[in-house]
């Protein structure tokens, strides 16, 4: 062997100079970041990434039906595939890797032993048509979180089956429709009223139902304008939508006599539960008078965002809505478990049917986990550190930035872009520039009443010391601002994530939502490479 | 607390910089009435991992798992097996804790993987665009009766008999409380529905099912060209994905809106859900699709990249007048859906469908020799029905007793009909193996 005098192994001594031109490397690639190709220009046909057996020679009962010729799915090997879906991760924020302060979606910490009772034999394998006999278990299961919601929101009855938030809302307000039916009036209440601040799902949703949509007025404070709501309830409101807290972040300081209201002019009152995160184990919604409210699971109760779904929207009713909860429902006969499906005898008169089966399961067993693991006592905490981090970061940037609202804030604070006046850089700019600091943005030009809003929602999942870097870059970004000279630097950010700004006015204008061959990148058509 | 990082410390501090005294001050808006001075009352208090997996092993002990016993229950929901690299891939944190790919300049691996998602369930339905997932099959196929209305401005579906039951009720459900007119077939357990004469110019859409929620396999090309010579369309519902294997597209036919339940790729049963929707439709359609869609554009330095696109359906832009409520899709299941599809590959994808109507066959045999037994299909996938001699759901009572899931009794999900009373909805994938569909016929014979 070579006795080499060199001792450094190519470690330090010749690292060259931060000067050194960038490189355009053969591959495009960038170190860590690689650059991944579709799967359908890296397929062989040939390749598997499965082994099946030989099938039995049977008579083919297909009616004729047969397909004829290829789908044209690509093939590939098991370590292709585990290598493409990889490097695709690695494109990818995401919560485990930093602060995530999208407002109003909770992107708290997602816990790994919820994945794994999710997935225990005897619970992720069962089949939902199975004889009840057969799963008295998972019965058991759904029904005790059942308890722990009913019991934490202090409401009498919970639908379990919405399969997220909108669907919630529209099994709430379905639950509304059918109230007013029953009593004869759904033909003359048509007006939902909802703030201006609200979610989009909500008038989507009160609209699809056919109720017209009208505007509450905000006060100067963010909150319900108290007497404007006052003055628009009629005998022609079938219902108030209102997040609480709202969408600005505060909560509605005035909502018992709000909900007091609403009852006495006959409608009901639905609640926006996608903000339960800052007041669970702390406020019981049923204290506050209302009649129904979808609770995301995938927010408080952290069942992964995973991309944009599954989520899961069960919805807690008032004793006047439960009586049209929709089906499934857990039943308990003794120590016997059932469920009351579509058909089944039941108190009440159930509104119909809004998902196949029993809901989502999956995320019922990871909610469960998660409440099992915070207690009575850690939830409350859960609502406490959240609340505080929100303003700790208002707090912190409230001399650089500029507060919608005077505090404080529950669990998300809310800036508008008076801060960015004259100096040329946008809410958006500001945000892009953020990923470069490596976060998440915050949600940006929500809610729409707030000009350029920058809605923060940290979650009691970060820890102080991360807070802290994350106001630092955000006052460092802000006094960059202000220099009055940086707002092209803003324009061109990011500079440092696996893609720049994507024209999005181009992917609408000429949307190509499939690969083709034909739209493969020059050079790459692995189908015209073979050819040649 | 395990999850939570604050310490009593960095509690204090941060007070002091908000300037409040407590915690209490911060939560001043709440009514004093409603304001819990202490926890939560009659909740346990938090525990640790291992007391938690204990409590969720002890709700396992209770149920009979699949893998324990012969199974062949079906009907929306398949039992089969999903290679481990799916479930790995899921679980990597960037993409299980990642949120709706909004920034598309660090999120590129959900929106290409959507991409990719979409151009495969536009292969396998024939079809020319889909979209990025629905929250699932059934709420999908309400979805696509409610975008027929839109773009027909009629206000009539003619819903198949041979439609699952549940899914028939959720459109029911949306008819009633959105205002339209589902117009219901009585179950078409014999798969001889012919709905082409009741189409007419109020018919908004056609919704049928292939293969029926009976197993019986369709061709509704003729039935497409009654819909499109009266102005409506057909909506073809596939509630058992690898089927698409064997099975000419709905596309073929002639479908406009092409709806399946994706749970058989990638996805386990989970008892009923999370599972994912696909949801495709002819281009000319695209606009009035619900749901997210995923689209390629280019970067500021020209490279391919993708966004989420078409937004102003949405609700989140267009409000009340959105094409639909839905903001959550079905993302990580359709990244199973995906991840499955792509080791499966034309190859495995064709060898897994032939398998699964090789075993069906195998075991119609088996149970069309049993005294009193028939099999009403003349052709299926890998389920059909089979009517007893008595009626199905005390007969699943008993075979569950001896630690056998022998099907699905049709009453459960139609009840109160005594024409489905005596049936029996049977399945069996590339999972069922003759060591397990002889004990179930030698037990069935026992019971009958």
């Amino acid at each position: 062997m070579a006795n080499s005098q060199d001792r450094s192994q190519g470690r330090a001594g010749g690292i060259a100079s931060s000067e050194a031109p960038a490189i355009n490397t053969f591959t495009g690639n960038r170190a860590l970041q690689i650059e991944e190709p579709l799967i359908f220009e890296m397929g062989q046909a040939g390749r598997c990434g499965v082994d099946l057996p030989e099938p039995p020679k049977v008579k083919d009962r297909l009616n004729g039906m047969r397909r004829k010729g290829d789908i044209g799915l690509p093939g590939l090997s098991e370590p292709q595939v585990v290598q493409h879906y990889t490097r695709l991760s690695q494109k990818n924020y995401a919560i485990d890797m930093g602060v995530y302060p999208l407002g109003s979606c909770t992107m708290k910490h997602n816990p790994r032993i919820n994945e794994k009772v999710a997935r225990l034999p005897g619970i992720g394998d069962l089949h939902p048509l199975q004889p009840v006999s057969t799963v008295q278990g998972a019965l058991e299961l759904i029904d005790r979180l059942a308890h722990w919601l009913k019991t934490l929101t202090g409401m009498p009855a919970v639908a379990m089956s919405p399969a997220a938030g909108a669907h919630g809302e529209m099994c709430g307000m379905m639950a509304i429709a059918a109230a007013l039916d029953a009593k004869g009036e759904r033909a003359q209440r048509k007006v939902v009223l909802a703030p201006e601040s609200a979610h989009g799902t909500n008038p989507a949703t009160a609209a699809a139902l056919g109720f017209v949509v009208k505007p509450i007025p905000a006060n100067d404070r963010g909150r319900v304008d108290l007497a404007a709501l006052k003055a628009a309830l009629g005998p022609d409101v079938a219902a108030i939508m209102l997040t609480n807290p709202n969408t600005c972040g505060l909560f509605e300081s005035e909502i018992v006599e709000i909900s007091k209201a609403v009852h006495t002019a006959g409608a009901y009152f639905y609640c926006d539960g996608a903000n339960f995160n800052a007041i669970v184990g702390r406020v019981r919604p049923g204290d506050l008078g209302i009649d129904c409210m979808h609770i995301n699971l995938h927010k408080t109760f952290s069942t992964p965002h995973g991309g944009g779904g599954p989520g899961a929207g069960p919805v807690v009713l008032s004793a006047a809505l439960a009586p049209y909860a929709p089906y499934p429902w857990i039943v308990k006969n003794g120590d016997k478990w059932s469920v009351a499906e579509d058909g089944a005898k039941v108190d009440g008169v159930p509104l119909g049917r809004l998902k196949a089966f029993h809901g989502q399961m999956g995320m019922f067993t990871r909610a469960l986990a998660y409440i099992m693991s915070h207690g009575a006592d850690g939830l409350k905490q859960v609502a406490e550190d959240a609340v505080l981090n929100a303003n700790y970061v208002m707090a912190a940037l409230k001399d650089v930035m500029s507060p919608a609202f005077e505090g404080p804030c529950m669990h998300e604070a809310l800036f508008d872009d008076s801060f960015l006046k004259d100096t040329g850089v946008s809410t958006l700019d500001f945000a892009k520039a953020m990923i470069d600091e490596g976060y998440h943005p915050m949600t940006m030009y929500f809610p729409l009443v707030v000009h350029g809003a920058m809605l923060i929602e940290p979650t009691e999942s970060v820890a102080k010391e991360d807070l802290d870097q994350f106001i630092g870059a955000l006052r460092s970004l802000t006094e960059r601002a202000k220099t009055g000279t940086a707002a092209e630097a803003f324009k061109a950010a990011p500079l440092y994530s696996p893609r720049r700004r994507l024209d999005e006015t181009l992917a609408a204008r000429k949307p190509v939502l499939r690969w083709k061959p034909s739209n493969n990148p020059p050079g790459s058509d692995p189908m015209k490479q073979a050819a040649e | 607390m395990r999850y939570l990082p604050l310490t009593e410390a960095d509690r204090r501090e941060m007070l002091a910089v908000i300037g409040a005294k407590s915690v209490d001050e911060l939560f001043k808006d709440v009514p004093a009435s409603a304001r819990l001075g202490a926890k939560v009352a009659g909740l346990p208090d938090h525990q640790g991992e291992l007391e938690v997996e204990r409590a969720f092993q002890a709700y396992a002990a209770k149920n009979v798992s699949p893998s324990t016993a012969p199974f062949f229950i079906g009907a929306g929901a398949y039992r089969h097996h999903v290679p481990s690299t799916v479930d790995y891939m899921i679980q990597r944190g960037e993409f299980l804790t990642s949120y709706t790919p909004y920034q598309p300049e660090i999120t590129q691996g959900t929106l290409q993987y959507l991409f990719e998602f979409q151009t495969q369930v536009t292969l396998l339905t024939g079809m020319e665009v889909a979209n990025a997932s629905m929250y699932d099959g059934s709420t999908g196929t309400t979805e696509a009766v409610l975008m027929a209305n839109r773009l027909t401005r009629r206000h009539k579906a003619l819903i198949s008999g041979g439609l699952h039951p549940q899914y028939r009720s959720i459109i029911e459900t949306t008819a009633k409380w959105e205002g339209f007119k589902a117009q219901i077939s009585k179950p078409d357990a014999e798969g001889l529905e012919d709905l082409i004469a009741a189409v007419d110019k109020e018919t908004s859409c056609v919704v049928v099912q292939n293969p029926s929620f009976f197993g019986h396999v369709r061709d509704f090309t003729k039935l497409a060209e009654a819909c499109h010579a009266a102005g409506a369309l057909l909506i073809v519902v596939v509630t058992e994905v690898v089927s698409l294997g064997l099975l000419k597209p709905p596309g073929e036919m002639g479908a406009d809106i092409v709806v399946c339940e994706g749970q058989s790729i990638g996805n386990g049963l989970g008892f009923g859900g999370p599972y994912v929707g696909l949801f495709a439709t002819k281009e000319k359609y695209m606009r009035q699709m619900p749901g997210r869609l995923c689209g390629e554009t280019v970067d500021a330095d020209g490279k391919r990249g993708f966004v989420l696109t078409l937004s102003t359906r949405e609700q989140h832009i267009r409000r009340e007048k959105a094409t639909s409520n839905i903001c959550t899709n079905a993302g990580l299941c359709a990244l199973a859906f995906t991840v499955h599809l792509t080791l499966l590959g034309e190859a495995g994808f064709t060898r897994l469908a032939e398998l699964n109507h090789a075993k069906a066959s195998q075991l119609a045999d088996k149970l069309a020799a049993v005294p009193g037994v028939k099999v009403l299909n003349d052709s299926f996938f890998n389920e059909f029905t089979v009517k007893l001699p008595k009626p199905a759901a005390p007969v699943v009572e008993a075979l569950a007793a001896k630690r056998i899931l022998g099907g699905l009794p049709v009453s459960r999900l139609i009840p109160g009909d005594a024409s489905v009373e005596n049936l029996l909805l049977v399945a069996a994938t590339e999972t069922a193996t003759e060591a397990g569909m002889d004990p179930f016929v030698a037990a069935l014979k026992e019971v009958l």
